[in-house]
């Protein structure tokens, strides 16, 4: 067995081996000359071995991560393997995120001959769910942060099983594009994938449109109307906000999943068909199952399998993510110059809360793009609506009233006493919003909300977000 | 008519956006025209290089890898692009003066070059 394994190792080619690694490979010596570029990374740069056999790797590469050689040399000095994250700027000039893993090669004499360097795709992690090349890449689904990667890692676990799934999460957090990616990763990839919304149409035309009628079966019904669900034979139902769905439709709706056929409207054949069926909603179902809005078997012939969207506050990083992701988009397709943020503009976009999620923020974005005539967006540049609701929560009542100069803060601002407890609401809501998303870490908050750790304190205590025995020591230290 | 070059030592520099030094040349079809002109920029960033070849009314640029958006930007200028080289800026720049510089070009000079 050994001597089998043996003989089988020395017959392989090296760059085969290579080759066959879904990952770019580069092999260099101590030179930090190539010696061997498996076929994706001759993909990925562009750039075919025969001609960057004995080049300087950092060329070939066009990292940001070599440092002229001095990281690799580093590798090589210490012996010891190094994972950095960077990026490299494809032969279709795309700067693509990547993870560098530079381990040290050596002889079987143990002696350091070169490194070895794999390059990891990170935009494959973003985009995992197999939509990341569309045409319009605004439709891909993009994140880093833990909790999105959670997401990424079990759209593909999703796509390999015939169950249903049930994708929950607020509004704008991108559940119609994790349903397509899930079909778009299924078996089912080439088969049609429906959605309709279950929300929008009133009963009778909702049933229609799901299980089509026969010509006749009411007045106006002059020809055989198919319905979604024979539309989709093959492939998969998207049903968005399946927690709008009336009851009466959601009896039939579990009866056509538990025995995949049913009646047309006005139809006296069973037609059966093979659809599967993924539903989103941004309601609780469980708390409508609870107050007998939604039926409580049909939540879990849905909720088989389970995926929920995490609201943008929770995802830490992704806001400035998205926020680049999409100038760099609307700028590209509007051959717009607009190249960044200025820092304030930024500072103010963080401190946003986002409660429309990525959808209010991919608008507030497209919005700045379109306004801004120069190559940064600076604070003028975002939304109205944006600044004053911004400049509300962070200036105090009192300052607000000795504002004397009229201001875009206060023509949106009467100050009516309602006003002031809507300022207040709002304001709770922001401290409250921050604090989750800084994990309850009060200096970050108070960072972000543009304050100084005094006033967020000060704030903490007005809104009653102090607990009794901090309060008291507070009170003591004052 | 005026070339510039974003390098790295003796060669193209592998990356525009990485890019801290530049070599600007004059000629007038194969004829360079006075001395090249070296500038050393205060940090990396692909909009400073931008600026500097419009403010300096450079007709051609040659690169490593640039971004999309800064190589439609140029050629929206106007601004020839040959990106991708691989090489001695010695060698790009007399290829270029030739006529005969292509993008994504590997030059012989790639293999003595670091």
């Amino acid at each position: 067995m050994h001597d089998d394994s043996s003989t089988l190792f020395s017959d392989i080619a090296v760059s085969h081996l290579l080759d066959s690694i879904p990952h770019g490979i580069a092999v260099i010596d101590r030179d930090l000359r190539i010696v061997v570029i498996n076929q994706f990374l001759e993909a990925l740069t562009g750039l075919v071995l025969a001609d960057v056999r004995g080049v300087y790797v950092d060329f070939v590469l066009r990292s940001n991560i070599a440092g002229r050689g001095r990281t690799f040399r580093e590798v090589l000095d210490s012996g010891e393997t190094v994972v950095l994250d960077g990026d490299i700027v494809s032969r279709d000039r795309r700067k693509i995120p990547m993870q560098f893993t530079l381990s040290p090669l050596r002889n079987r004499r143990e002696e350091s001959v070169g490194l070895v360097i794999a390059l990891d795709d990170l935009s494959t992690v973003t985009a995992s769910a197999g939509i990341g090349h569309d045409a319009d890449e605004t439709d891909s689904i993009i994140g880093q942060s833990p909790k999105m990667r959670e997401v990424f890692d079990l759209i593909p676990l999703m796509a390999h099983t015939e169950a249903s799934v049930l994708i929950t999460g607020e509004t704008g957090t991108g559940k119609d594009k994790v349903a397509e990616a899930i079909h778009k990763r299924s078996s089912r990839a080439t088969k049609p994938f429906i959605k309709i919304n279950c929300g929008a149409l009133p009963e009778p035309l909702l049933e229609s449109e799901l299980f089509g009628y026969v010509k006749g079966a009411f007045t106006g019904a002059v020809k055989d109307k198919p319905g979604m669900f024979r539309l989709a034979q093959g492939g998969t139902l998207f049903l968005t906000e399946v927690g709008d769905m009336p009851l009466p439709l959601q009896v039939k709706l579990l009866s056509v999943l538990d025995d995949r056929e049913f009646f047309p409207l006005g139809g006296e054949k069973k037609v059966k068909v093979d659809v599967r069926i993924i539903a989103a909603t941004h309601r609780p179902l469980k708390q409508r199952v609870a107050a007998g809005e939604f039926r409580e078997d049909l939540y879990y012939r849905l909720n088989v399998l389970h995926l929920h969207l995490p609201p943008l506050r929770e995802r830490e990083t992704d806001s400035r993510f998205l926020l680049n992701h999409f100038l760099r988009t609307f700028a590209e397709r509007t051959g717009s110059s607009v190249k960044t943020f200025s820092d304030e503009a930024l500072k103010q976009l963080m401190g946003y809360p986002f409660p429309g999620n990525i959808r209010e923020l991919r608008n507030i974005v497209e919005y700045c793009v379109n306004i801004c005539q120069s190559r940064q967006v600076d604070v003028e540049h975002l939304p109205k609506y944006l600044i004053s609701r911004l400049a509300t929560v962070s200036m105090p009542p009192e300052a607000l009233e000795a504002t004397a100069a009229p201001s875009v803060v206060e023509q949106t601002l009467p100050r009516s006493q309602e006003t002031v407890k809507d300022w207040l609401a709002i304001e709770k809501e922001l401290i409250i919003t921050t604090l989750t998303q800084t994990r309850g870490n009060r200096s970050k908050a108070a960072d972000i909300l543009g304050w100084g750790r005094t006033t967020l304190w000060r704030k903490l205590k007005i809104h009653g977000l102090v607990a009794a025995q901090e309060h008291g020591t507070i009170k003591g230290s004052a | 008519m005026k070339i510039l070059m974003t390098v790295q030592d003796s060669s193209i520099a592998p990356r525009f956006d990485q890019a801290t030094e530049v070599i600007i040349i004059e000629h007038e079809g194969e004829k360079q025209l006075g001395e090249p002109r070296t500038i050393i920029l205060p940090h990396k960033s692909a909009d400073e290089i931008s600026d500097l070849i419009i403010k300096e009314g450079i007709q051609c640029v040659i690169c490593g890898g640039i971004e999309d958006n800064f190589y439609r930007f140029l050629t929206w200028k106007k601004i020839s692009v040959i990106d991708g080289v691989i090489g001695s800026h010695h060698q790009a720049l007399q290829m270029a003066l030739a006529g005969t510089l292509q993008p994504g070009l590997v030059l012989s000079s790639a293999r003595k070059e670091e």
